[in-house]
């Protein structure tokens, strides 16, 4: 394969990757809190068809970035009072979000554009548009770099540069800000936290706000960037995988990257498979590489390489005693 | 300490869903008015679709089929304490087991093939419930995600299976051959004509055995009590010398072998051949309906065919509403499932509260409680 080939696979990957990375991020909050989240997927259904929605009728792309984020919040608080305030099961509470943003979103959608659940498409400002880094054009022409920066780092939504900002700005608020500590410790041992003086409760709303912000930016991504116009159940299972992805990173900013580019590169390889005869194996089944993510997450899950334990007061509801 | 009493066992079992149930069907009612349309109009629609007459009821009972099947897959594992949400993947699965077993036996007789392919759905569906069970049990993985999981390995594989061993090389389609009508489940319009074109058919004989099975199974077998013992406390169910991680892969096994039967329904019942997505989310609402029916057999019964009547009502809807598809059905779903799953503490205290005030004996004792008592 030559050097444009290479270039293009790893330019999908970044576009692939990113809102895998955002929901994986998102997750990240929630969960070093000690709330299982297993509805990321149905938050960022939520908040491509509010995007989508918004932005075709006020053709702005913002404006829809804005109304994406505010629709995943309310979920996400939606979420929060079952499981944190109510003392509900965390994941039942995140399977109802689910279902809900899927009958909701496709409901709404026929309603009120009467076009199959899609939204109509969006014009020329209610849609991010790429980004060209300073430069881009001029260096193109300087060999092997110059094609690496100007295609493969130049030209992408701004939402990309975003989720690529986060890992690192995740990275620092988890273990380098007061704030970070405190949302680990109450992922590991709410009681302690409850002892120093400092709300449980609070501390865990905390977190699943900047889960559900950061849902919102995902599914906008659908929706405004990538897309044109959200379409029925346009997210098709991306949540699940970045929730796989969250598991493989083992909760970690960095790491969760890195396999949220995996998992990326993983989906633009499948597009390009498609019929493809490989050496010594012959044609990969596209289902195969589809799978990949999820059978290496159960590989992982296993312990069979390495081993995934998640924060220890995951899943479990905090009640002061009484 | 406060006194904490529990609610009376017919508030538990009854008021309590009822109560949930209202709420789901209040907010979904408030969604319906919302974009325009009426609400009561809706609910007539929908019972008339589902039970005014004999085709719809016919569908309802179908969908219902489905759902004890899910909804007793959910429940036989909650009851050991575990959340099986890959009911989807598990039925999906077992749809090979079904229509393999129903093409080879399509030329003898449907009281060969059903109950061979009743076991070979079976034991597809529980390998696919057993796996994540074993994971569970032998490597400490979280039978949640595995089985999450597990649905999007099934979708995968079963999109190479239809597509590249059981299509027939001379059709387009992405399906199996046509299974002979001797191999198929009969239909209950060929004994009642009331039934009109609608496609329930024997499997809900199945369904009811089942639901029977999983009464004795849970609360008349020494497998059951040590099921609802590991459910109500792993230490303990240690302690008294049951083998924690051979319950969990027994559970899960059966647990996806009652799932697997929905492909019993579906592809020998309804389909005649192997279809891709023909589970349709059975396994969800499965989820929904054991939360309503309290992981009992008869409340599974019930909330199967509220579900069912639900599924086929909403189809109706969408025929004489416009304005509204059957989408709303997902929503109410999934309504029903966060106010009776996760949001279970939204009436719960205050009831315990009302019911406390209510009979004398209690409210003397809870005014003693509340009232502070001197320091002696």
């Amino acid at each position: 394969m030559d050097l444009a080939v290479i270039l293009s696979v790893l330019d999908a990957t970044i576009r692939l990757s990113t809102p895998l990375l955002l929901a994986c991020l998102a997750g990240l909050y929630s969960e070093r809190a000690g709330i299982f989240d297993i509805g990321l997927e149905g938050k960022m259904l939520a908040a491509a068809f509010a995007a989508g929605a918004v932005a075709a009728i006020s053709g702005s792309a913002w404006l829809g970035l804005l109304a994406g984020m505010a629709v995943s919040l309310s979920t996400t608080l939606l979420q929060g009072a079952a499981a944190i305030t109510l003392k509900g099961n965390q994941l039942i509470a995140g399977v109802a979000i689910n279902m809900l943003a899927a009958g909701m979103t496709t409901f709404l959608g026929q309603t009120w554009f009467s076009q199959g659940g899609r939204t109509p498409a969006l014009s020329e400002g209610g849609r991010f548009s790429p980004i060209t880094l300073p430069f881009a054009n001029e260096l193109s022409g300087v060999p092997i770099l110059g094609p690496i920066y100007s295609e493969l780092i130049s030209g992408h939504y701004i939402l990309v540069y975003v989720a690529f900002i986060m890992v690192a700005v995740t990275a620092f608020v988890l273990y380098r800000t007061r704030f970070g500590l405190r949302l680990r410790a109450v992922g590991e041992n709410p009681k302690a936290v409850d002892t120093a003086g400092i709300s449980v409760v609070k501390q865990r709303y905390q977190a699943i706000i900047i889960t559900g912000l950061l849902c919102g930016l995902a599914g906008a991504y659908f929706s405004i960037a990538q897309g044109s116009g959200f379409g029925n159940n346009m997210t098709a299972g991306k949540g699940y995988i970045a929730l796989a992805a969250l598991i493989f990173a083992k909760w970690k900013p960095v790491p969760a990257m890195f396999t949220c580019l995996l998992f990326g590169f993983l989906d633009a390889l499948q597009i390009r498979l498609q019929n493809f005869e490989l050496p010594v194996i012959g044609v990969v089944p596209v289902q195969a590489i589809q799978a990949l993510p999820y059978v290496l997450t159960v590989v992982l899950l296993a312990g069979f390489i390495g081993k995934a334990v998640g924060p220890k007061a995951g899943g479990v509801p905090y009640t002061k005693e009484r | 300490m406060s006194a904490h009493r529990p609610l009376p066992r017919w508030a538990d079992i009854a008021l309590l869903p009822a109560l949930n149930l209202l709420l789901a069907f209040l907010v979904s009612g408030l969604v319906v008015l919302l974009v325009g349309e009426n609400p009561f109009h809706a609910i007539q629609v929908i019972l008339y679709g589902a039970f005014g007459y004999g085709d719809g009821f016919g569908y309802t009972l179908y969908y219902a089929t489905n759902f004890i099947f899910t909804g007793l897959a959910v429940a036989v594992a909650a009851h050991a304490g575990l959340f099986n949400i890959g009911g989807d993947g598990q039925a999906y699965v077992a749809g090979l087991g079904a229509v393999v077993v129903a093409l080879a036996l399509d030329q003898t007789h449907w009281l060969i093939a059903m109950p061979l392919a009743v076991i070979a759905a079976g034991a597809v569906g529980g390998f696919w419930a057993f796996v994540p069970g074993w994971l569970q049990a032998k490597r400490g993985s979280h039978v949640v995600i595995t089985t999450i999981m597990f649905n999007f390995i099934a979708s995968a594989l079963m999109v190479y299976m239809v597509n590249r061993v059981l299509k027939p090389a001379s059709t387009m389609a992405p399906e199996s051959e046509t299974i002979e009508v001797a191999g198929r489940v009969p239909q209950l319009r060929q004994f009642f004509s009331f039934f009109g074109y609608s496609p329930v058919n024997l499997s809900i004989v199945i369904a009811i055995a089942a639901l029977i099975g999983v009464y004795i199974l849970i609360w008349h077998t020494k497998f059951g009590y040590a099921m609802r013992v590991l459910g109500a406390n792993p230490t303990a169910s240690r302690y008294a010398g049951i083998s924690n991680s051979k319950m969990i892969m027994i559970t899960m096994t059966i647990s996806g072998a009652l799932a697997g039967m929905v492909a019993i329904n579906e592809v020998m019942g309804v389909q005649n051949r192997l279809v891709l997505d023909f589970v349709a989310g059975a396994g969800f609402v499965g989820i929904a309906v054991a939360l309503m029916g309290r992981n009992h057999p008869i409340g599974i019964a019930l909330a199967a065919i509220l579900f069912g009547a639900l599924y086929q009502g909403g189809q109706e809807l969408q025929f004489v509403i416009p304005g509204i598809t059957r989408e709303m059905i997902v929503v109410i779903q999934a309504l029903v499932i966060l106010f009776t799953g996760a949001m279970e503490g939204l009436f719960r205290p205050s009831l315990e509260r009302a019911f406390m005030l209510l009979s004398p004996e209690q409210k003397s004792e809870a005014i003693a409680v509340s009232t502070a008592k001197p320091e002696s």
